[in-house]
């Protein structure tokens, strides 16, 4: 950490919004995919789609303290929202989205209400009861969410009336490249402000917030509708990208995954999420790959390896070996 | 004369020469199931039957060396399915892709392959709208029509009067709830009630209660495979159904081998209905289960049958094709193909590319080789009825 | 007898089991505040251990079940050695990270060993029928229980236990050796899981997924009946027990819905379970 002297708490915030080179070569290398692994387009989408819901999650964890074993179900709610208004004639992609994001918004605003009352094994908990009864409700209500086989009948439109979605993924991927890029933009600006700031406090120490005068409850509920909306819109993108909604988009492996993969790439970092995903879907896929029936084995090496050596996640630990480097040099 | 001398010259070679060229290539099989998660062990016998099939018959087709590309699905998650096929055609060049035990993973990989035009064999799931997906679509298991309502007609001409239905409340649950009740009300039968039980439900013993409460001639239940069936047959028992007076009926499932298993001598006398049971008595069968069992040293079961029944269909087709592996003409040759499989003769509908079959009804008895579902009864040729309805 | 009381009979002997399989996380994540998400591979080990003795080797089943105790419980011995010491002061969550890991490996483990169908059990005759099998199972849980409650009551290895759980930094300042208790605990914790994940076989199956998918209700018994706390991990595993099964005869409809309906409604209402500490 550098200690720069700043004049005032504005500086301060311009200092952190500065763009450093290296998440600038971070955001050029995303770009790779469509010239050195064309084939692999359809993977990167989803893998950038997921780095969007790691990120949502990333918003109340990472920087809130909220640990959340049922945030899929905001995804969820996205993607069946997309998947419903697609069905009943109206595919347009980026309107798509918008209503996406403003069902998950809304869900999550309204549960909002119980999450900012509780904390620790409650908390998780409750989490988990809510994406539960959410995947039992949608399953029961079959008529409207194809239950067990899923949603049938989506069509996406073109992108701007130009681009389709094609077998190679080159739309898909530069669609869901792009969402992600801008409402990661979104969510830096949110994180770099007086309002982060007080997120982290909470974090810290959520008791000790409101003496001096921060208003906890809700800055919780404020970030967390706000995550829902990106987890929706993540859940959206999937719609939109795969054309098929399903109940596990809503259920406890997907909650579980988005985790464990938050919790590999390093918390309460922003990069760390998307690191975290990246890293984990190409390795199951290569893993899946070599292995079809036991990658399992290999995916929960990885895990525990990375916790024995790399404490903070992997972004911890890449921090650390740049600190060590410089320190060295 | 010389130039059309010349002219057939240069076409024949171009005929021979492009010939000679697809000589040398192979056809890759893009084969899409769940290796890993809760339905692994579906996906390692479809394999199963599936690799048999390949060792059984070489992996040269019409000249052409039949490559497997694997990949693992991971259970219900139609998204990942549909990047899989994607992959699969694009990343390694499959031209046909197989596979599907989970219907949401067929129906959504139905779109990939009309899209891109490939032929495509589902070796299991069976829900009936699946083939109307893609053009390109055939289907070597069953569908649960298929089996569900011919049992439900069969128990009302079997002096079978009042059911009372008991299914897991999902897609494919339903599905056999609503075709086996109308088979049954078809023939003429009563349903006494019904109800629908949540999916991952361990214990069956209140559900069993309330149905022996309402004294039908029959209890109809279906649940999928897996820790299921030995608790059903469990529950059974241990309400205190007599078996004399109340006939258990169900869908394969509620008598696999491991259900039999765990149920032991409390399944005797269960009536399923199915496409195949390793049991089944005819040589050609008793052939490819011993091969089965010297190769995987367990015995077969739909999946096993659906993967190798698959497999022939691809191979025929290849055979009829020369070698074409666009998906006009492979599903041109498949429809209409029929044979004699080790679950009986089968064929595959011209018109649905659905697949017609023997459907068999069997009870569990005691053998010298323990307990078996053995086939007393069939229905042959039977067409998948909602399909054959709709028209 | 009018379906009630076999309504409640099953569901106390489902809540028994629930019990046994979850006593064990509930008092190490109270004492050591340590989140062993594999609590349930320590009874998918119990389990495979039984089904092993009994249909490789011949052996009976009730002398499978001390074995498929102590199998569990040294296998805990051993990766606690190894692996959890050293987490004991990390972050709830590389906890976390750490203990599905395992979970992933344990699962591939079983399903390359045992493959990946459902292990079949043939009871011994006494056993047979629901109502044998549920009364055994009580007598058993209620033995066990009788003895974990005597034990922490009435021992000083109990009172010692008590008091860590209580107040760790405290009772580390009277002299305890909180680290060899614990590690005794989380033995004595996961063997009866062992033996939870035995007993479950006859009544909930056994594959390799079951580390993953029991997991869940472990997860509501603890936090519903509060952590560190016997009485309370038995109440809630009756609790849950009991309306699981009555909400699947009298609405199944709703049988899901209805214990993660409870268990939230329970939470709200006492957010550090039923018997946890405020």
């Amino acid at each position: 950490m550098t200690t720069e002297t700043f004049a005032g708490p504005q500086d301060f915030f311009q200092a952190q919004l500065r763009w450093h080179w290296i998440e600038i070569a971070f955001w050029l290398a995303m770009l790779l995919p469509f010239v050195l692994t064309p084939n692999y387009l359809v993977l990167a989408s989803q893998i950038a789609i997921t780095a969007l819901f790691v990120l949502s999650l990333d918003l109340i964890l990472g920087f809130s303290g909220i640990v959340s074993l049922g945030h899929a179900a905001y995804f969820g709610v996205g993607s069946y929202t997309v998947g419903l208004v697609s069905k009943w004639g109206w595919g347009e992609p980026l309107t798509g989205l918008l209503l996406g994001g403003i069902a998950a918004g809304l869900f999550g605003y309204l549960t909002s209400f119980i999450i900012a009352r509780f904390r620790h094994l409650a908390l998780i908990m409750i989490t988990l009861g809510i994406g539960l009864l959410l995947v039992e409700a949608a399953n029961s209500a079959s008529w409207l969410t194809g239950g067990f086989d899923g949603l049938q009948g989506i069509h996406t439109w073109r992108i701007f009336n130009t681009f389709r979605f094609d077998l190679y993924g080159y739309t898909a991927y530069g669609y869901s490249l792009a969402v992600l890029f801008v409402v990661f933009l979104v969510a830096r600006r949110l994180i770099h402000s007086p309002f982060g700031l007080a997120l982290r406090g909470i974090r810290e120490n959520g008791q000790r917030m409101p003496a001096i005068g921060a208003a906890t409850g809700q800055h919780i509920r404020t970030i967390y509708t706000i995550a829902a909306i990106i987890a929706g819109i993540a859940g959206a993108t999937l719609a939109e990208t795969t054309e098929t909604v399903s109940l596990e988009s809503l259920g406890f492996q997907r909650s579980a995954d988005v985790l464990v993969m938050l919790i590999l790439g390093g918390t309460g970092r922003l990069y760390g999420g998307l690191l975290g995903a990246i890293v984990y879907m190409v390795a199951r896929d290569q893993f899946s790959g070599l292995n079809p029936q036991y990658w399992y084995f290999w995916i929960g090496l990885l895990l525990i390896a990375v916790v024995v050596l790399l404490p903070n996640g992997i972004l911890g630990g890449l921090t650390l070996l740049a600190r060590r480097l410089k320190v060295a040099s | 004369m010389r130039k059309i001398l010349c002219g057939l010259a240069g076409a024949a070679l171009v005929v021979f020469g492009a010939a000679a060229a697809n000589a040398q290539g192979t056809v890759k099989i893009g084969v899409i199931i769940s290796y890993s998660g809760q339905f692994a062990d579906t996906g390692a016998q479809m394999d199963n039957g599936i690799k048999l099939y390949m060792k059984q018959h070489g992996d040269t087709v019409a000249g052409k060396k039949i490559e497997l590309v694997r990949k693992d699905n991971g259970g219900i998650a139609p998204d990942v399915a549909k990047r899989l096929a994607q992959e699969a055609i694009v990343r390694d060049g499959a031209d046909i892709l197989a596979g599907f035990e989970l219907t949401p993973n067929a129906l959504a990989v139905g779109d990939v392959s009309a899209e891109a035009k490939k032929f495509m064999v589902v070796m299991n799931a069976a829900t009936s709208v699946i083939t109307t997906k893609s053009p390109y679509i055939a289907r070597t298991s069953t569908t649960t029509p298929q089996l569900n309502y011919t049992l439900g007609v069969w128990a009302a001409k079997n002096g079978i009067k009042k059911v009372y239905s008991m299914v897991s409340d999902y897609g494919p649950g339903i599905d056999a709830e609503t075709w086996f009740q109308k088979g049954f009300k078809d023939g003429g039968g009563q349903i006494v009630g019904s109800v629908r039980f949540p999916v991952a439900n361990p214990d069956f013993s209140a559900f069993i209660q309330a149905a022996k409460d309402a004294n039908p001639d029959a209890i109809y239940i279906w649940i999928p495979g897996g820790a299921q069936p030995a608790a059903v047959g469990k529950a059974i028992a241990e309400r205190g159904i007599d078996r004399s007076k109340t006939k258990i009926l169900g869908q394969d499932a509620l008598t696999f081998e491991s259900a039999l298993q765990g149920m032991g001598d409390l399944g005797l006398g269960i009536i399923t209905v199915s496409n195949y049971d390793f049991n089944h008595d005819s040589p050609l069968n008793h052939d490819f289960v011993k091969a089965y069992n010297d190769e995987f040293h367990r015995n077969p079961d739909i999946f096993s049958i659906g993967g190798y029944d698959g497999m022939h269909l691809i191979y025929e087709s290849l055979k009829k094709t020369g070698g074409k592996t666009d998906g006009d003409s492979l599903i041109a040759a498949a429809k209409g193909m029929s044979w004699e499989s080790p679950r009986g003769p089968m064929s595959i509908d011209p018109e649905t590319r659905d697949v017609v079959q023997t459907v068999y009804i069997r009870r569990v008895e005691k053998t010298p080789n323990g307990l078996r579902n053995v086939e007393f009864d069939k229905v042959l040729n039977v067409k998948d009825p909602a399909k054959a309805m709709k028209n | 007898m009018p379906p009630v009381f076999g309504v409640l009979f099953d569901g106390v002997a489902y809540g028994m089991l629930l019990f046994l399989m979850s006593v064990g996380l509930s008092v190490t994540l109270g004492m050591m505040n340590f989140v062993n998400l594999a609590h349930c591979s320590f009874a998918m080990l119990g389990g495979y251990v039984t089904i092993t003795l009994m249909n490789a080797m011949g052996w009976p089943f009730l002398a499978t079940l001390p074995i498929a105790f102590i199998a569990a419980a040294a296998a805990s011995v051993v990766l606690e050695r190894v692996f959890f010491r050293r987490f004991y002061n990390a972050s709830e969550l590389d906890q976390c990270l750490l203990t599905i890991g395992i979970v992933f490996v344990s699962i591939a483990t079983a399903a390359y060993i045992y493959g990946t169908d459902q292990q079949p059990l043939q009871l011994p005759t006494y056993l047979h029928g629901s109502f044998n099998y549920r009364l055994f199972l009580i007598v058993v849980a209620v033995v066990i229980t009788v003895a974990l409650v005597l034990g922490l009551e009435a021992t000083r290895f109990g009172a010692q236990v008590r008091a860590a759980v209580n107040n760790q930094r405290m009772a580390r300042g009277l002299g305890i050796n909180v680290d060899g208790l614990f590690a005794i605990t989380f033995a004595l914790g996961s063997g009866l899981a062992g033996l939870g994940g035995a007993l479950a076989i006859a009544m909930l199956g056994l594959d390799p997924s079951f580390a993953f998918t029991y997991l869940i209700y472990v997860l509501i018994v603890v936090s519903v009946g509060g952590l560190g706390s016997i009485a309370g991990s038995f109440a809630a595993a009756m609790l849950l027990g009991v309306s699981d099964m009555a909400g699947k005869y009298y609405v199944p409809a709703f049988g899901s819905f209805l214990i993660y309906l409870v268990m939230l409604l329970l939470l709200i209402w006492r957010p550090t379970g039923i018997f946890g500490r405020r």
